[in-house]
């Protein structure tokens, strides 16, 4: 049985634990002490030894990335910390914000201070106006105490942070979609290269790092790279938190060593709502080609989901029950990528409203065998035809679904209507027939 | 541009503020979005002249921005914006019953607005916080764990003029124009209100807890 690793999530339930107080009493801002009086180099050798992969997503080494940056050339490098959590079912960066705005700080002051960065970002979405709240306190507070700004803690080392919100727009996740947009423009991706570690924010090496990324820093700072790497599997360091969500008894934040198991989460939360059967889950959000029961032993580690076919992604566990209509779900899924397509490029533009038009005529009952090929086909002529993987995320849950439910997508056209009762997914009792509804207000 | 003297020395102060945080003054540009947001309600014509005089841009540029982001809105809108949740998760877990029925309450569809200008209500995509689902968010604050009935309780009150409190958020949901303020970076003093966490978020911390488990005691090898 693996056991759960609370770091990150440590003091979340302490009396105020987004005050700098709190976090202070529990030992933060330690680490940055203790990073000031390290080489800058010794600090970037130290999170490549870690392990430490990027919690965003992509899970690409951190302590690699950092080491991307060229030479210093004497102008400015930045960080820029992703906070634009939106992939659907993806939802531990923003509570680890609202409950613990100090550790990110403290990561961006350490790890601005080993890629030689002075002025650093954090890019939040704008749809969370109480946690862009603390983080401005943070920062404040951090200010004041000495820990931010001008020569900190007599180390000689200046490091301004700016909290940045967004205004609507799950592209913005995308690296270079978001530095555009930081920039003041509309938020494109760029076609790459160049990376931003060469030509990033206004065209200077930049750091882009996840929330989780940067905030897993001070932890390896104070405890050590073997503490770190005793957590994870062979090449999957560490903690990190698994957000379950849907049809599960008590869903919420597991933290947890890479290479724990939905069975073993999903026992640790209660189990299926009502002992129903598992029907299909995403390990990475939307984007995350869609699991079965078969995978419930697969060890959620980026190798072992790669190799089963999927991704580990943001390890948003969204586990839907044997009611749900796996037409509907991944219906709305596209509906969202059709929505979120910047439009830049043709393919992903166009293709996702293609497959929105073929996928609601399918879950109306009014689709034909052939569209069920139409849509693979579809998938086919976007998938990895854009700058950025929007489009890609966009086909992964379809072209899994058909694969592991083809069957269902034929009920829908043979039986001319979805077989499902919508209401038996739902957590409250409704009825699915049309209601009349009192007077308008 | 048609701001009396007071807002617009107010709107100057607040611009050069915000302008003072980058590097590369064109950064200032959302915020000072979100900013006239907060004096007119909207991104109003007024609003896009200001953000291009204060940085150097034509308004074809600001609106080209302004209208690719959806909390920009180009129309005067309500003093509450209300979203529910329809991305698959919510929407499955209940959020397509709940928008029906807050739809019907509120007579109006997505991106409508009552006659009254109190609500702007809005299909949302994922809000991160699918533990909590199904969701609806009050000018941004979120309202967790939704049924029709707390969902309709929620917008009665606010048709009737009746603070509402968020689930995790501040005490009372402040106004469209005050919360715009928050997004353009100023703080409002609300940081200390509210809990920390919702049962979920801690769901796992509490289960380590009982099980007597700390970090790097074993872990899967």
């Amino acid at each position: 049985m693996t056991e759960l690793a609370p770091v990150l999530s440590a003091i979340w339930d302490q009396d105020k634990s987004w005050k700098r107080d709190t976090y202070v009493k529990s030992g933060g801002y330690s680490a940055l002490k203790k990073a000031l009086g390290m080489e800058p180099n010794d600090l970037v050798q130290m999170v490549k030894d870690s392990g430490l992969r990027g919690r965003g997503g992509a899970g690409f080494p951190t302590g690699m990335k950092w080491g991307f940056l060229p030479p210093d050339d004497g102008g400015p490098r930045y960080l820029v910390v992703n906070a634009d959590e939106s992939e659907p079912g993806t939802c531990k960066d923003i509570p680890l914000m609202m409950a613990n705005p100090n550790v990110l700080i403290e990561g961006v002051a350490i790890t601005s201070y080993a890629i030689g960065c002075n002025h650093a970002f954090i890019y939040l979405r704008g749809e969370v106006v109480h946690v862009y709240r603390r983080l401005l306190q943070a920062v404040r507070e951090a200010y004041e105490a000495g820990d931010l700004g001008k020569n900190i803690h007599g180390s000689g080392f200046d490091l301004d942070v700016t909290v940045h919100a967004g205004a609507g727009a799950y592209i913005c996740g995308e690296e270079t979609a978001l530095l555009d947009s930081l920039e003041g423009r509309r938020g494109q991706p760029r076609l790459k290269p160049p990376f931003p570690a060469v030509a990033g924010l206004y065209a200077r090496p930049t750091v882009v790092n996840n929330v989780e990324s940067v905030a897993s820093v001070p932890a390896i700072v104070n405890n050590g790279v073997d503490w770190f790497t005793d957590m994870g599997t062979e090449r999957s360091k560490g903690h990190g938190l698994f957000s379950l969500s849907g049809h599960v008894e008590r869903p919420g934040q597991y933290e947890a060593p890479l290479g724990i198991t939905l069975r073993e989460l999903l026992e640790m939360a209660g189990g299926m709502r009502g002992g129903k059967k598992l029907k299909f889950w995403t390990p990475g959000g939307s984007s995350t080609p869609i699991f079965t029961d078969e995978h419930l032993d697969t060890p959620l580690d980026y190798e072992s989901v790669g190799a089963a076919g999927s991704m580990l992604g943001t390890r948003a566990l969204q586990i839907f029950d044997e009611t749900t209509c796996v037409v509907r779900a991944v219906t709305r899924w596209t509906e969202f990528y059709k929505h979120e397509s910047c439009g830049k490029c043709t393919p992903c533009r166009e293709g996702t409203f293609w497959l929105t038009q073929i996928l609601k005529r399918l879950e109306a009952g009014k689709g034909t065998d052939a569209d069920i090929q139409q849509l693979l086909d579809t998938c086919d002529s976007i998938a990895g035809r854009s700058f950025c993987a929007l489009g890609d995320g966009a086909t992964s849950s379809i072209v899994s679904s058909v694969k592991l439910f083809r069957e269902e997508y034929e009920r829908h056209v043979t039986e001319g209507a979805c077989p499902f009762d919508h209401a038996a997914s739902a957590l409250f009792d409704y009825s699915s027939e049309p209601t009349t509804e009192e007077a308008h207000a | 541009m048609t701001y009396d003297e007071s807002t617009l020395k107010q709107l100057l102060a607040d611009a050069e503020e915000i302008r003072g945080r980058y590097p590369v003054e064109r950064s200032a540009l959302l915020p000072m979005l979100h900013l006239v947001q907060s004096v007119d309600g909207y991104v109003s014509p007024d609003g896009i002249q200001f953000c291009a005089e204060q940085l150097g841009l034509t308004a074809a540029e600001v609106s080209a921005v302004a209208t690719f982001y959806t909390q920009y809105k180009r129309r005067p809108n309500g003093e509450f914006q209300v979203g529910v949740c329809t991305n698959t998760l919510c929407a499955v877990m209940g959020g397509d019953e709940i928008w029906k029925r807050v739809s019907e309450r509120c007579g109006v569809g997505h991106d409508e607005t009552t006659a009254d200008g109190k609500i702007s209500l809005e299909r949302l995509e994922c809000n991160a916080a699918c533990d909590f689902a199904p969701v609806m968010m009050v000018n941004w604050e979120f309202f967790d764990n939704m049924t029709p009935e707390t969902a309709l309780q929620l917008v009665d009150d606010i048709l009737d003029g009746k603070p509402v409190k968020p689930s995790r958020g501040p005490d009372a949901v402040p106004t469209f124009k005050e919360v715009s303020r928050v997004l353009a970076g100023f703080e409002d003093g609300r940081a200390d209100q509210g809990p920390a966490a919702g049962e979920p978020t801690l769901a796992g911390l509490q289960s380590a807890k009982d099980q007597g488990w700390k970090p790097a005691k074993g872990g899967a090898k």
